[in-house]
Protein backbone atom coordinates (compact mmCIF):
# COMPACT_ATOMS: atom_id res chain seq x y z
CA UNK A 1 0.00 0.00 0.00
CA UNK A 2 1.25 3.12 -0.69
CA UNK A 3 1.38 6.44 0.92
CA UNK A 4 -1.48 7.77 -1.33
CA UNK A 5 -3.98 4.99 -0.68
CA UNK A 6 -3.36 4.62 3.08
CA UNK A 7 -4.18 8.96 3.33
CA UNK A 8 -7.03 8.03 1.26
CA UNK A 9 -7.75 5.35 3.84
CA UNK A 10 -7.24 7.99 6.82
CA UNK A 11 -9.82 10.55 5.48
CA UNK A 12 -12.68 7.38 4.63
CA UNK A 13 -12.28 6.38 8.16
CA UNK A 14 -12.30 9.62 9.56
CA UNK A 15 -15.44 10.67 7.55
CA UNK A 16 -17.15 7.67 8.88
CA UNK A 17 -16.56 8.63 12.48
CA UNK A 18 -17.34 12.15 12.27
CA UNK A 19 -21.16 11.11 10.90
CA UNK A 20 -21.09 8.01 13.30
CA UNK A 21 -20.28 10.45 16.44
CA UNK A 22 -22.42 13.16 14.99
CA UNK A 23 -25.24 10.66 15.06
CA UNK A 24 -25.26 8.68 18.21
CA UNK A 25 -23.91 11.28 20.59
CA UNK A 26 -27.24 12.74 22.02
CA UNK A 27 -27.73 8.92 22.90
CA UNK A 28 -24.32 8.00 24.42
CA UNK A 29 -24.91 11.46 26.21
CA UNK A 30 -28.26 10.19 27.51
CA UNK A 31 -26.86 6.93 28.57
CA UNK A 32 -24.10 8.92 30.56
CA UNK A 33 -26.40 10.76 32.23
CA UNK A 34 -28.62 8.47 33.47
CA UNK A 35 -26.06 7.60 35.93
CA UNK A 36 -25.19 10.69 36.98
CA UNK A 37 -25.74 11.77 40.63
CA UNK A 38 -27.57 15.45 40.80
CA UNK A 39 -24.88 17.61 42.19
CA UNK A 40 -22.56 16.17 39.40
CA UNK A 41 -25.10 17.55 37.06
CA UNK A 42 -25.33 20.21 38.50
CA UNK A 43 -21.67 21.24 38.58
CA UNK A 44 -21.10 23.27 35.52
CA UNK A 45 -16.92 22.86 36.15
CA UNK A 46 -17.63 18.68 36.97
CA UNK A 47 -15.76 16.80 34.23
CA UNK A 48 -18.83 15.45 31.89
CA UNK A 49 -17.75 12.32 30.28
CA UNK A 50 -17.36 10.44 33.11
CA UNK A 51 -18.27 9.94 36.98
CA UNK A 52 -15.78 12.34 39.33
CA UNK A 53 -18.36 12.20 41.83
CA UNK A 54 -20.19 8.22 41.45
CA UNK A 55 -22.40 6.42 39.34
CA UNK A 56 -26.21 6.26 40.54
CA UNK A 57 -28.85 4.37 39.87
CA UNK A 58 -30.86 6.82 41.86
CA UNK A 59 -32.34 8.07 38.37
CA UNK A 60 -33.82 5.27 36.97
CA UNK A 61 -35.42 3.92 40.13
CA UNK A 62 -37.29 8.03 40.18
CA UNK A 63 -38.19 6.93 36.52
CA UNK A 64 -39.83 3.55 37.09
CA UNK A 65 -41.61 4.29 40.60
CA UNK A 66 -41.81 7.89 40.90
CA UNK A 67 -43.09 9.09 37.24
CA UNK A 68 -45.78 7.50 34.89
CA UNK A 69 -42.92 6.26 32.83
CA UNK A 70 -44.35 2.30 33.22
CA UNK A 71 -47.51 3.51 32.66
CA UNK A 72 -46.67 5.23 29.08
CA UNK A 73 -44.58 2.42 27.89
CA UNK A 74 -47.90 0.07 28.60
CA UNK A 75 -49.88 2.82 26.77
CA UNK A 76 -47.65 2.82 23.88
CA UNK A 77 -47.80 -0.76 23.90
CA UNK A 78 -51.35 -0.97 24.08
CA UNK A 79 -51.97 1.43 20.67
CA UNK A 80 -49.28 0.12 18.91
CA UNK A 81 -50.99 -3.61 18.72
CA UNK A 82 -54.33 -1.85 18.36
CA UNK A 83 -52.99 -0.12 15.19
CA UNK A 84 -51.02 -3.05 13.73
CA UNK A 85 -54.00 -5.26 13.68
CA UNK A 86 -56.03 -2.70 11.95
CA UNK A 87 -52.77 -1.98 9.78
CA UNK A 88 -52.28 -5.33 8.67
CA UNK A 89 -56.09 -6.34 8.19
CA UNK A 90 -56.67 -3.11 5.45
CA UNK A 91 -53.53 -2.82 4.34
CA UNK A 92 -52.59 -6.29 3.28
CA UNK A 93 -56.00 -6.99 1.41
CA UNK A 94 -55.32 -3.34 -0.41
CA UNK A 95 -51.44 -4.23 -0.93
CA UNK A 96 -52.64 -7.72 -2.93
CA UNK A 97 -55.26 -6.35 -4.68
CA UNK A 98 -53.22 -3.30 -5.94
CA UNK A 99 -50.66 -5.41 -7.18
CA UNK A 100 -52.38 -8.44 -8.57
CA UNK A 101 -56.11 -7.09 -9.24
CA UNK A 102 -56.18 -4.02 -10.95
CA UNK A 103 -53.49 -3.09 -13.35
CA UNK A 104 -52.93 0.39 -14.95
CA UNK A 105 -55.86 2.11 -13.22
CA UNK A 106 -54.36 0.10 -9.71
CA UNK A 107 -50.95 1.66 -10.08
CA UNK A 108 -52.00 4.98 -10.13
CA UNK A 109 -54.42 4.26 -7.14
CA UNK A 110 -51.01 2.95 -5.40
CA UNK A 111 -49.18 5.96 -6.21
CA UNK A 112 -52.50 8.26 -4.64
CA UNK A 113 -52.41 5.83 -1.60
CA UNK A 114 -48.88 6.44 -1.19
CA UNK A 115 -49.33 10.47 -1.08
CA UNK A 116 -51.32 10.32 1.30
CA UNK A 117 -48.85 9.52 3.41
CA UNK A 118 -47.29 12.47 2.86
CA UNK A 119 -50.35 14.72 4.52
CA UNK A 120 -48.67 15.41 7.50
CA UNK A 121 -50.40 15.57 11.32
CA UNK A 122 -49.77 19.10 11.46
CA UNK A 123 -52.42 19.86 8.50
CA UNK A 124 -55.28 17.64 10.03
CA UNK A 125 -54.40 17.92 13.79
CA UNK A 126 -56.67 20.84 14.03
CA UNK A 127 -60.60 19.65 12.76
CA UNK A 128 -59.36 15.88 13.98
CA UNK A 129 -59.25 17.62 17.64
CA UNK A 130 -62.90 18.76 16.94
CA UNK A 131 -63.95 15.04 15.13
CA UNK A 132 -62.32 13.57 18.49
CA UNK A 133 -64.36 15.38 20.70
CA UNK A 134 -67.97 15.40 19.19
CA UNK A 135 -66.77 11.44 18.98
CA UNK A 136 -65.89 12.14 23.02
CA UNK A 137 -62.66 10.36 22.68
CA UNK A 138 -60.63 13.03 24.32
CA UNK A 139 -57.95 12.16 26.97
CA UNK A 140 -58.67 8.55 25.38
CA UNK A 141 -56.31 5.99 24.14
CA UNK A 142 -58.67 4.78 21.36
CA UNK A 143 -58.54 8.60 19.78
CA UNK A 144 -55.22 7.74 18.74
CA UNK A 145 -56.10 4.10 17.75
CA UNK A 146 -58.49 5.22 15.34
CA UNK A 147 -56.72 8.25 14.00
CA UNK A 148 -52.77 6.20 13.63
CA UNK A 149 -53.92 4.16 10.94
CA UNK A 150 -54.41 7.05 8.60
CA UNK A 151 -50.54 7.25 8.19
CA UNK A 152 -49.87 3.26 9.01
CA UNK A 153 -52.14 2.45 6.53
CA UNK A 154 -50.78 4.23 3.25
CA UNK A 155 -47.21 3.07 3.97
CA UNK A 156 -48.19 -0.29 4.99
CA UNK A 157 -50.49 -0.56 1.48
CA UNK A 158 -47.75 0.72 -0.74
CA UNK A 159 -45.22 -1.76 1.06
CA UNK A 160 -46.86 -4.86 0.66
CA UNK A 161 -47.73 -3.94 -2.71
CA UNK A 162 -43.95 -4.23 -3.56
CA UNK A 163 -43.76 -7.13 -1.26
CA UNK A 164 -46.54 -8.83 -3.37
CA UNK A 165 -45.56 -7.49 -6.76
CA UNK A 166 -42.46 -9.56 -5.83
CA UNK A 167 -43.90 -13.09 -5.64
CA UNK A 168 -44.42 -14.85 -9.10
CA UNK A 169 -47.74 -14.83 -10.40
CA UNK A 170 -47.29 -18.52 -11.78
CA UNK A 171 -47.51 -19.26 -7.99
CA UNK A 172 -51.25 -18.41 -7.35
CA UNK A 173 -52.02 -19.90 -11.50
CA UNK A 174 -50.42 -23.09 -10.24
CA UNK A 175 -53.31 -22.43 -6.85
CA UNK A 176 -56.31 -21.96 -9.37
CA UNK A 177 -55.69 -24.47 -11.32
CA UNK A 178 -55.39 -26.97 -8.90
CA UNK A 179 -59.05 -25.66 -8.17
CA UNK A 180 -58.41 -22.93 -5.48
CA UNK A 181 -60.51 -19.36 -6.16
CA UNK A 182 -58.35 -16.40 -6.06
CA UNK A 183 -59.00 -15.71 -2.90
CA UNK A 184 -58.51 -18.66 -1.25
CA UNK A 185 -54.76 -18.80 -3.20
CA UNK A 186 -54.28 -15.08 -1.78
CA UNK A 187 -55.15 -16.51 1.55
CA UNK A 188 -53.83 -20.09 1.69
CA UNK A 189 -50.69 -19.97 -0.61
CA UNK A 190 -49.80 -15.94 -0.87
CA UNK A 191 -50.12 -14.98 2.60
CA UNK A 192 -48.31 -18.12 4.33
CA UNK A 193 -45.37 -16.90 2.32
CA UNK A 194 -45.16 -13.20 2.93
CA UNK A 195 -44.89 -13.88 6.47
CA UNK A 196 -41.16 -11.61 5.80
CA UNK A 197 -43.30 -8.86 4.40
CA UNK A 198 -46.15 -9.34 7.44
CA UNK A 199 -43.34 -8.59 9.81
CA UNK A 200 -41.95 -5.83 8.31
CA UNK A 201 -45.28 -3.84 8.20
CA UNK A 202 -45.72 -4.35 11.87
CA UNK A 203 -42.52 -3.22 12.65
CA UNK A 204 -42.63 0.19 10.29
CA UNK A 205 -46.14 0.12 12.44
CA UNK A 206 -44.89 0.22 15.54
CA UNK A 207 -41.64 2.46 15.18
CA UNK A 208 -44.53 4.61 13.38
CA UNK A 209 -46.68 4.70 16.55
CA UNK A 210 -43.76 5.03 18.81
CA UNK A 211 -42.32 8.49 17.20
CA UNK A 212 -46.21 9.80 16.88
CA UNK A 213 -46.14 13.22 18.56
CA UNK A 214 -48.56 15.98 17.28
CA UNK A 215 -51.73 13.50 17.68
CA UNK A 216 -50.69 12.73 20.89
CA UNK A 217 -49.70 15.94 22.51
CA UNK A 218 -53.31 17.14 20.72
CA UNK A 219 -55.74 14.77 21.76
CA UNK A 220 -54.16 13.23 25.55
CA UNK A 221 -54.82 16.05 28.51
CA UNK A 222 -54.41 13.51 31.23
CA UNK A 223 -50.68 12.66 32.44
CA UNK A 224 -51.95 8.48 32.93
CA UNK A 225 -52.82 8.46 29.15
CA UNK A 226 -49.79 9.71 27.77
CA UNK A 227 -47.79 7.82 25.33
CA UNK A 228 -43.83 7.61 25.82
CA UNK A 229 -42.88 10.23 22.44
CA UNK A 230 -45.28 12.86 24.40
CA UNK A 231 -45.43 11.94 28.27
CA UNK A 232 -41.72 12.14 28.69
CA UNK A 233 -41.07 15.53 26.88
CA UNK A 234 -44.04 17.15 28.78
CA UNK A 235 -44.36 15.59 31.93
CA UNK A 236 -40.61 14.54 33.43
CA UNK A 237 -39.83 18.55 33.27
CA UNK A 238 -42.29 19.92 36.49
CA UNK A 239 -42.12 23.55 35.83
CA UNK A 240 -39.01 24.59 35.52
CA UNK A 241 -37.80 21.84 37.20
CA UNK A 242 -35.91 19.43 34.89
CA UNK A 243 -35.20 15.78 35.99
CA UNK A 244 -32.12 15.81 33.60
CA UNK A 245 -31.25 12.23 35.08
CA UNK A 246 -34.41 10.43 34.57
CA UNK A 247 -35.42 12.24 31.59
CA UNK A 248 -32.02 11.00 29.90
CA UNK A 249 -32.64 7.59 31.15
CA UNK A 250 -36.52 7.85 29.74
CA UNK A 251 -35.34 8.61 26.15
CA UNK A 252 -32.47 6.47 25.76
CA UNK A 253 -34.91 3.25 26.82
CA UNK A 254 -37.62 4.58 25.18
CA UNK A 255 -35.83 5.30 21.70
CA UNK A 256 -32.65 2.40 20.98
CA UNK A 257 -34.29 -0.92 21.74
CA UNK A 258 -36.40 -0.26 18.92
CA UNK A 259 -33.90 1.20 17.01
CA UNK A 260 -31.67 -1.84 17.23
CA UNK A 261 -34.85 -3.95 15.80
CA UNK A 262 -35.64 -1.60 12.97
CA UNK A 263 -31.79 -1.76 11.66
CA UNK A 264 -32.75 -5.84 10.75
CA UNK A 265 -35.66 -4.42 8.27
CA UNK A 266 -33.73 -1.18 7.21
CA UNK A 267 -33.22 -2.65 3.78
CA UNK A 268 -37.20 -3.10 2.95
CA UNK A 269 -38.14 0.07 4.26
CA UNK A 270 -35.32 1.58 1.52
CA UNK A 271 -37.01 -0.36 -1.32
CA UNK A 272 -40.43 0.99 -0.44
CA UNK A 273 -38.89 4.71 -0.32
CA UNK A 274 -36.68 4.36 -3.75
CA UNK A 275 -38.05 0.99 -6.01
CA UNK A 276 -41.38 1.80 -5.08
CA UNK A 277 -41.39 5.93 -5.09
CA UNK A 278 -39.20 5.83 -8.21
CA UNK A 279 -40.60 3.21 -10.55
CA UNK A 280 -43.91 3.48 -9.26
CA UNK B 1 -64.96 -12.76 -19.00
CA UNK B 2 -67.28 -14.34 -15.97
CA UNK B 3 -63.40 -14.60 -14.30
CA UNK B 4 -62.24 -11.27 -14.62
CA UNK B 5 -65.82 -9.32 -13.64
CA UNK B 6 -65.18 -11.74 -10.31
CA UNK B 7 -61.81 -10.53 -9.78
CA UNK B 8 -62.84 -6.75 -10.74
CA UNK B 9 -65.31 -7.38 -7.57
CA UNK B 10 -62.91 -9.06 -5.82
CA UNK B 11 -60.11 -6.42 -5.98
CA UNK B 12 -63.03 -3.94 -5.11
CA UNK B 13 -63.66 -5.56 -2.03
CA UNK B 14 -60.17 -5.99 -0.52
CA UNK B 15 -59.27 -2.45 -1.62
CA UNK B 16 -62.42 -1.26 -0.52
CA UNK B 17 -61.96 -0.70 3.72
CA UNK B 18 -58.39 0.65 3.41
CA UNK B 19 -59.74 3.56 1.17
CA UNK B 20 -62.71 4.06 3.37
CA UNK B 21 -60.60 4.49 6.48
CA UNK B 22 -58.17 6.87 4.59
CA UNK B 23 -61.04 8.97 3.25
CA UNK B 24 -62.87 9.02 6.58
CA UNK B 25 -59.76 9.88 8.76
CA UNK B 26 -57.54 11.88 6.12
CA UNK B 27 -60.23 12.94 3.34
CA UNK B 28 -62.99 14.22 5.82
CA UNK B 29 -60.70 16.49 8.58
CA UNK B 30 -58.98 17.76 5.69
CA UNK B 31 -62.41 19.16 4.00
CA UNK B 32 -63.61 20.08 7.60
CA UNK B 33 -60.71 22.19 7.76
CA UNK B 34 -61.54 23.86 4.89
CA UNK B 35 -64.65 24.78 6.42
CA UNK B 36 -62.77 25.98 9.39
CA UNK B 37 -60.66 28.34 7.86
CA UNK B 38 -63.45 30.55 6.34
CA UNK B 39 -65.35 30.04 9.83
CA UNK B 40 -65.00 31.37 13.22
CA UNK B 41 -65.59 27.80 14.81
CA UNK B 42 -63.67 27.80 18.40
CA UNK B 43 -62.76 25.20 20.76
CA UNK B 44 -66.51 25.33 22.51
CA UNK B 45 -68.73 26.35 19.75
CA UNK B 46 -70.78 23.48 18.40
CA UNK B 47 -70.99 25.47 14.84
CA UNK B 48 -69.18 28.06 13.46
CA UNK B 49 -70.31 30.80 11.33
CA UNK B 50 -69.14 31.89 7.35
CA UNK B 51 -67.25 34.53 7.79
CA UNK B 52 -65.32 34.92 4.42
CA UNK B 53 -61.41 35.19 4.54
CA UNK B 54 -60.88 36.88 7.29
CA UNK B 55 -59.20 34.25 8.88
CA UNK B 56 -56.13 34.20 6.64
CA UNK B 57 -56.58 38.37 6.40
CA UNK B 58 -55.84 39.02 10.13
CA UNK B 59 -52.76 35.79 9.66
CA UNK B 60 -51.28 37.94 7.23
CA UNK B 61 -51.36 40.92 9.30
CA UNK B 62 -49.79 39.69 12.23
CA UNK B 63 -46.26 40.08 12.33
CA UNK B 64 -45.34 36.66 14.12
CA UNK B 65 -47.05 34.80 11.33
CA UNK B 66 -44.61 36.56 8.57
CA UNK B 67 -42.32 35.44 11.08
CA UNK B 68 -42.88 32.10 10.99
CA UNK B 69 -43.62 31.58 7.37
CA UNK B 70 -39.92 32.91 6.55
CA UNK B 71 -38.96 30.41 9.74
CA UNK B 72 -40.51 27.71 7.86
CA UNK B 73 -39.07 28.40 4.70
CA UNK B 74 -35.49 28.89 6.24
CA UNK B 75 -35.76 26.10 7.94
CA UNK B 76 -36.82 23.17 5.81
CA UNK B 77 -34.67 24.68 2.79
CA UNK B 78 -31.45 25.25 5.12
CA UNK B 79 -31.66 22.09 6.95
CA UNK B 80 -32.40 20.16 3.65
CA UNK B 81 -29.05 22.34 1.62
CA UNK B 82 -27.22 20.41 4.45
CA UNK B 83 -28.49 17.18 4.41
CA UNK B 84 -27.70 17.02 0.40
CA UNK B 85 -24.41 17.79 0.78
CA UNK B 86 -24.10 15.74 3.96
CA UNK B 87 -25.96 12.83 2.88
CA UNK B 88 -23.62 12.77 -0.23
CA UNK B 89 -20.70 12.47 1.34
CA UNK B 90 -21.76 9.76 3.61
CA UNK B 91 -23.25 7.87 1.39
CA UNK B 92 -20.36 8.01 -0.84
CA UNK B 93 -18.52 6.83 1.83
CA UNK B 94 -20.76 4.06 3.12
CA UNK B 95 -20.75 2.37 -0.50
CA UNK B 96 -17.20 0.95 0.47
CA UNK B 97 -16.92 -1.79 2.81
CA UNK B 98 -14.94 -1.93 5.75
CA UNK B 99 -15.13 -3.94 9.16
CA UNK B 100 -17.69 -2.87 11.29
CA UNK B 101 -19.74 -1.21 8.90
CA UNK B 102 -23.14 -3.00 10.30
CA UNK B 103 -22.83 -1.00 13.52
CA UNK B 104 -22.04 2.37 11.67
CA UNK B 105 -25.28 2.15 9.64
CA UNK B 106 -26.85 1.38 12.85
CA UNK B 107 -25.62 4.52 14.40
CA UNK B 108 -26.38 6.38 11.63
CA UNK B 109 -29.55 5.16 11.89
CA UNK B 110 -30.60 6.21 15.31
CA UNK B 111 -31.58 9.74 15.28
CA UNK B 112 -34.07 8.82 12.33
CA UNK B 113 -35.58 5.46 13.99
CA UNK B 114 -35.66 7.08 17.66
CA UNK B 115 -38.68 9.69 18.38
CA UNK B 116 -37.98 12.79 17.48
CA UNK B 117 -39.33 14.05 20.44
CA UNK B 118 -37.51 11.98 22.82
CA UNK B 119 -33.80 12.81 20.28
CA UNK B 120 -34.75 16.02 20.51
CA UNK B 121 -34.91 16.18 24.54
CA UNK B 122 -31.05 14.73 24.04
CA UNK B 123 -30.23 18.06 22.15
CA UNK B 124 -32.14 19.98 24.79
CA UNK B 125 -29.53 18.95 27.58
CA UNK B 126 -26.60 19.47 24.59
CA UNK B 127 -27.82 22.87 24.25
CA UNK B 128 -28.92 23.86 28.33
CA UNK B 129 -27.96 27.00 28.96
CA UNK B 130 -25.63 26.46 32.04
CA UNK B 131 -24.80 22.67 31.70
CA UNK B 132 -24.57 22.72 28.06
CA UNK B 133 -21.65 19.81 27.11
CA UNK B 134 -20.43 22.17 24.40
CA UNK B 135 -20.39 24.94 26.62
CA UNK B 136 -17.75 22.75 28.86
CA UNK B 137 -15.44 21.92 25.68
CA UNK B 138 -15.34 25.84 24.89
CA UNK B 139 -14.52 26.69 28.31
CA UNK B 140 -12.34 23.95 29.46
CA UNK B 141 -10.76 22.86 26.46
CA UNK B 142 -10.51 25.86 23.97
CA UNK B 143 -10.78 28.72 26.43
CA UNK B 144 -12.98 30.52 24.54
CA UNK B 145 -15.40 31.40 27.11
CA UNK B 146 -16.77 31.28 30.97
CA UNK B 147 -19.55 31.74 33.18
CA UNK B 148 -16.37 33.63 35.19
CA UNK B 149 -16.25 38.13 35.14
CA UNK B 150 -13.51 38.70 33.05
CA UNK B 151 -14.12 35.66 30.20
CA UNK B 152 -16.00 36.22 27.32
CA UNK B 153 -19.58 34.89 28.15
CA UNK B 154 -20.36 31.14 26.76
CA UNK B 155 -23.34 30.94 24.15
CA UNK B 156 -27.03 30.33 25.28
CA UNK B 157 -27.72 28.09 22.45
CA UNK B 158 -31.90 28.10 22.36
CA UNK B 159 -31.88 31.72 23.55
CA UNK B 160 -30.69 33.85 21.34
CA UNK B 161 -32.38 33.94 18.39
CA UNK B 162 -29.83 33.37 15.52
CA UNK B 163 -28.27 31.10 17.14
CA UNK B 164 -31.74 28.97 18.33
CA UNK B 165 -32.93 28.75 14.95
CA UNK B 166 -29.38 27.44 13.79
CA UNK B 167 -29.41 25.42 16.61
CA UNK B 168 -33.13 24.03 15.60
CA UNK B 169 -31.67 23.61 12.05
CA UNK B 170 -28.81 21.70 12.86
CA UNK B 171 -30.92 18.65 15.12
CA UNK B 172 -33.36 18.74 11.88
CA UNK B 173 -30.35 18.01 9.83
CA UNK B 174 -29.46 15.45 12.25
CA UNK B 175 -33.07 13.54 11.93
CA UNK B 176 -33.11 13.65 8.64
CA UNK B 177 -29.60 12.87 7.32
CA UNK B 178 -30.22 9.32 8.15
CA UNK B 179 -33.17 8.97 5.71
CA UNK B 180 -31.61 10.81 2.89
CA UNK B 181 -28.43 8.59 3.64
CA UNK B 182 -29.99 5.45 3.18
CA UNK B 183 -32.10 6.18 -0.03
CA UNK B 184 -29.09 7.73 -1.71
CA UNK B 185 -27.26 4.46 -0.76
CA UNK B 186 -29.54 2.61 -2.17
CA UNK B 187 -29.42 5.01 -5.44
CA UNK B 188 -25.62 4.68 -5.38
CA UNK B 189 -25.43 0.92 -4.91
CA UNK B 190 -27.87 0.32 -7.78
CA UNK B 191 -25.43 1.57 -10.55
CA UNK B 192 -24.06 -1.45 -12.60
CA UNK B 193 -19.91 -1.51 -11.65
CA UNK B 194 -19.22 -1.73 -15.43
CA UNK B 195 -19.63 1.80 -15.55
CA UNK B 196 -17.32 2.33 -12.47
CA UNK B 197 -14.91 0.14 -14.37
CA UNK B 198 -15.52 1.53 -17.71
CA UNK B 199 -14.66 5.32 -16.28
CA UNK B 200 -11.63 3.66 -14.36
CA UNK B 201 -9.79 2.70 -17.82
CA UNK B 202 -10.94 5.33 -18.95
CA UNK B 203 -8.84 7.25 -16.69
CA UNK B 204 -11.52 8.88 -14.44
CA UNK B 205 -10.18 9.86 -11.20
CA UNK B 206 -12.58 9.47 -8.21
CA UNK B 207 -13.72 13.15 -8.44
CA UNK B 208 -14.43 13.42 -11.85
CA UNK B 209 -16.34 9.89 -11.65
CA UNK B 210 -17.92 11.08 -8.07
CA UNK B 211 -19.25 14.78 -10.32
CA UNK B 212 -19.60 13.56 -14.26
CA UNK B 213 -20.68 9.67 -13.85
CA UNK B 214 -21.88 8.87 -10.59
CA UNK B 215 -23.96 12.04 -9.01
CA UNK B 216 -25.99 12.42 -12.62
CA UNK B 217 -27.10 8.97 -11.70
CA UNK B 218 -28.19 8.88 -8.75
CA UNK B 219 -29.23 12.35 -8.95
CA UNK B 220 -33.42 11.26 -9.78
CA UNK B 221 -33.32 9.28 -6.34
CA UNK B 222 -31.20 11.90 -4.34
CA UNK B 223 -34.46 14.22 -5.58
CA UNK B 224 -37.10 12.11 -4.33
CA UNK B 225 -34.94 11.88 -0.92
CA UNK B 226 -34.70 16.06 -0.61
CA UNK B 227 -38.59 16.03 -1.72
CA UNK B 228 -39.27 13.55 1.46
CA UNK B 229 -37.06 15.57 3.93
CA UNK B 230 -38.54 18.68 2.57
CA UNK B 231 -41.84 18.08 3.15
CA UNK B 232 -41.29 16.35 6.92
CA UNK B 233 -39.07 19.61 7.67
CA UNK B 234 -41.70 21.85 6.29
CA UNK B 235 -44.87 20.70 8.54
CA UNK B 236 -42.60 19.75 10.89
CA UNK B 237 -43.48 21.29 14.65
CA UNK B 238 -41.29 18.59 16.97
CA UNK B 239 -38.16 19.73 16.72
CA UNK B 240 -39.45 23.67 17.73
CA UNK B 241 -41.81 22.55 19.99
CA UNK B 242 -39.26 20.68 22.59
CA UNK B 243 -36.44 23.05 22.25
CA UNK B 244 -37.79 26.30 22.34
CA UNK B 245 -41.47 25.83 21.98
CA UNK B 246 -40.89 28.86 19.33
CA UNK B 247 -39.02 31.69 21.66
CA UNK B 248 -37.45 33.55 22.46
CA UNK B 249 -40.41 35.95 21.62
CA UNK B 250 -41.75 33.94 18.90
CA UNK B 251 -38.17 34.12 16.92
CA UNK B 252 -38.52 31.27 16.12
CA UNK B 253 -41.85 29.96 15.55
CA UNK B 254 -42.82 27.65 12.34
CA UNK B 255 -45.98 27.60 10.51
CA UNK B 256 -46.85 24.25 12.20
CA UNK B 257 -46.22 25.47 15.92
CA UNK B 258 -47.94 28.72 15.58
CA UNK B 259 -50.84 26.64 14.78
CA UNK B 260 -50.25 24.28 17.69
CA UNK B 261 -50.16 27.51 19.87
CA UNK B 262 -53.44 29.09 18.77
CA UNK B 263 -55.22 26.24 18.21
CA UNK B 264 -54.96 23.82 20.52
CA UNK B 265 -53.02 26.18 23.46
CA UNK B 266 -55.10 28.86 22.81
CA UNK B 267 -58.33 27.43 21.44
CA UNK B 268 -58.93 29.63 18.34
CA UNK B 269 -59.55 26.73 15.84
CA UNK B 270 -60.66 28.59 13.04
CA UNK B 271 -57.46 31.07 13.18
CA UNK B 272 -54.75 27.45 13.58
CA UNK B 273 -56.91 26.30 10.17
CA UNK B 274 -56.05 29.29 8.23
CA UNK B 275 -52.75 29.29 9.71
CA UNK B 276 -52.05 25.38 8.59
CA UNK B 277 -52.93 25.18 5.24
CA UNK B 278 -50.85 28.14 3.88
CA UNK B 279 -48.62 24.98 4.23
CA UNK B 280 -50.94 23.03 1.79
CA UNK B 281 -49.58 24.63 -1.88
CA UNK B 282 -46.04 24.05 -0.72
CA UNK B 283 -47.05 20.26 0.01
CA UNK B 284 -49.11 19.68 -3.23
CA UNK B 285 -46.34 21.20 -5.34
CA UNK B 286 -44.03 18.57 -3.63
CA UNK B 287 -46.48 15.85 -4.33
CA UNK B 288 -46.38 16.66 -8.05
CA UNK B 289 -42.55 17.06 -8.21
CA UNK B 290 -42.63 13.33 -6.76
CA UNK B 291 -44.67 12.66 -9.37
CA UNK B 292 -43.23 13.65 -12.63
CA UNK B 293 -40.34 12.45 -11.00
CA UNK B 294 -41.44 8.97 -10.55
CA UNK B 295 -43.26 9.27 -14.41
CA UNK B 296 -39.82 10.58 -15.76
CA UNK B 297 -37.35 7.84 -14.31
CA UNK B 298 -39.85 5.26 -15.82
CA UNK B 299 -39.01 6.23 -19.01
CA UNK B 300 -34.93 6.23 -17.98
Amino acid sequence: MNAREGGRKVVHRSVIALFAIFASFPFAWMLITTFKKTNDLLDPNSFPFWYPKGATLENLRVLFEETLFVRWVGNTLFVGVVVVIITLLLAVPAGYALARLSGRFGEQLGIGIFLTYLVPPTILFIPLAKVVAMLHLQDSLWSLVLVYPSFTIPFCTWLMMGFFKAIPKDIEEAAMVDGLSRLAAFTKVILPMSVAGILTVIIFTFTLVMQEFVYGLTFINSGRNFTVSVGVPSFLVRGDVYFWGSLMGACFIASVPIAILYNFFVDRFIAGFTVGAVKG
Amino acid sequence: MRVADSENALARFLIAPALIYIGAVIGVPFVLSLWFAVSDVTVSSTAGHFVGLSNFRLALEDPSFSRALRNTFLFAIASQLVVIVLATVLAVALQKDFRGKWVVRLLILLPWVAPVSLGSIGWLWILDSIYSVINYGMDHWLHMCGPEPGKTPCPVWLGQPALAMSSIIIVQVWRTLPLATVINLGGLTSIPQDIHDAAQIDGAGFFRTLFQITLPLVLPILLVAVLFGFVFAFTDMIVVWVLTRGGPYDMTQVLASLAFFKGIDGGDLAGASAIALFLFPVLAAAAILLLRLARRSEVV
